[in-house]
């Protein structure tokens, strides 16, 4: 029944220091419940975008993971863009292409 | 006002439930959210319901629930004596004056906390199931030993906390406590509500915590001055008719029996009553 204490309270500011506290109180109940120190955290982040750039080029810039609260089951939920693909190299070993983009032929070192 | 107060006042004679007492623990992880009054007064309006009431204060150390009710001198035996066979069950239960269908076991207030056990409560409630309706059990704040030993017997659980950041967080710990236990699901009471916080959005609302905590509510308890001066005179609330949460407590009892009483409009200006009385044609409580 969303919104039935709300209503029967005739609440309307969602200003005042009660929504800051029920910010505050998701945020922590969250670290509660999943129960995961910070740093073990990050680290965890960190590893699934390792595994995931290294089979497609990530857009770093907009990577979001965050933890979510369902009901009481915390959840994490990975918003992960790729950057697109301009143009698909066949990336095959034994019929290597001369690299195509500026960017790329800056790293391609001579050998 | 009174509608149920009439009717409690009868004597009943003595009964057997088919099924036996339902044990229900109050409990709320953080102190001073008003647990002990939670639950005498609780206690007190199912015993005005007619119900066959015992209260234990599984508290040791700080008792405080015979206090609320009004019956620290009556104490002779209590919890500990009876966990270690100095007396027998019976004689270690207060039976309230005004309500002969209510009793006390009071907690001990000197002895070592780890003298009663999860299995030693779990086996006086048994004991006292075949004679009673309702079993409320005051558990101490904390996620201790006494914490374990209040919960052991519970059919249901009662958790209590205030609209605050730290007392909602507390409560969170305990559900996830009890879930780990394999418990059923807790309610919620809500207490020391203030309305016009709310309605000026500087307090949560009951519906942002159970948002939060994603349990249902069996009560929303308003903030009302009443209940220092009945603590102060050892009279739970629920005793008399027209505070506000007096009626709230007496609303749990009745969704207790399993009564679908729907939640009362918290309002702070002077139409309270009526709007009450209205919403409920004349049926308070």
């Amino acid at each position: 029944m969303p919104g039935l204490f709300d209503r029967m309270f005739g609440r309307a500011p969602k200003t005042g220091s009660g929504s800051k506290a029920k910010e505050r109180l998701q945020f922590i109940l969250i670290h509660d419940r999943i129960n995961l120190p910070p740093e073990r955290l990050e680290a965890m982040k960190a590893e699934i975008l390792q595994v995931i750039s290294k089979y497609v080029s990530v857009d770093s810039n907009n990577v979001d993971i965050a933890l979510q609260n369902r009901e009481r089951t915390p959840a994490i939920v990975a918003d992960i863009p790729f950057n697109k693909m301009i143009e698909h190299d066949d990336p095959d070993e034994d019929d290597p292409k001369p690299p195509k983009s500026p960017q790329k032929d800056a790293e391609k070192k001579p050998e | 006002m009174g509608a149920n107060g009439g009717a409690a006042a009868k004597p009943q004679p003595p009964r057997k439930s088919a099924t036996g007492a339902k044990v229900i623990t109050v409990t709320s992880g953080k102190g001073g959210v008003g647990k002990t009054t939670t639950t005498a007064n609780i206690g007190v309006a199912l015993a005005r319901l007619d119900q066959r009431v015992v209260l234990i204060d599984a508290d040791l150390g700080l008792r405080n629930l015979d206090i609320i009710m009004g019956l620290e001198n009556r104490i002779v035996y209590d919890l500990v004596d009876v966990v270690e066979g100095r007396c027998k069950l019976r004689q270690a239960m207060i039976k309230h004056k005004q309500l002969p269908e209510l009793y006390l076991i009071p907690a001990a207030q000197t002895r070592d906390k780890t003298a009663v056990s999860p299995a030693d409560m779990i086996k006086m409630a048994d004991q006292m199931r075949p004679e009673f309706d309702f079993i409320l059990i005051d558990c101490p704040a904390g996620i201790e030993r006494g914490f374990r030993n209040a919960v052991a017997p519970a059919d249901e659980v009662l958790i209590v906390t205030n609209p605050e950041v730290s007392a909602v967080r507390d409560a969170d710990r305990i559900i996830g406590l009890l879930e780990a236990e394999g418990k059923k699901t807790p309610h919620l009471i809500l207490n020391r509500v203030k309305t016009e916080m709310i309605r000026k959005g500087e307090m949560l609302s009951p519906e942002d915590v159970t948002d939060i905590l994603a349990i249902k509510l069996i009560g929303i308890v308003p903030e009302d001055e009443n209940v220092v001066s009945s603590s102060n005179s050892g009279m739970p609330l629920a005793f008399l008719d027209g505070s506000r949460a007096g009626t709230a407590y007496r609303n749990i009892a009745r969704r207790l029996m399993g009564e679908n009483v729907p939640f009362m409009q918290l309002d702070d200006n002077s139409g309270f009553l009526k709007r009450i009385q209205r919403l409920f044609g004349g049926q308070t409580g």
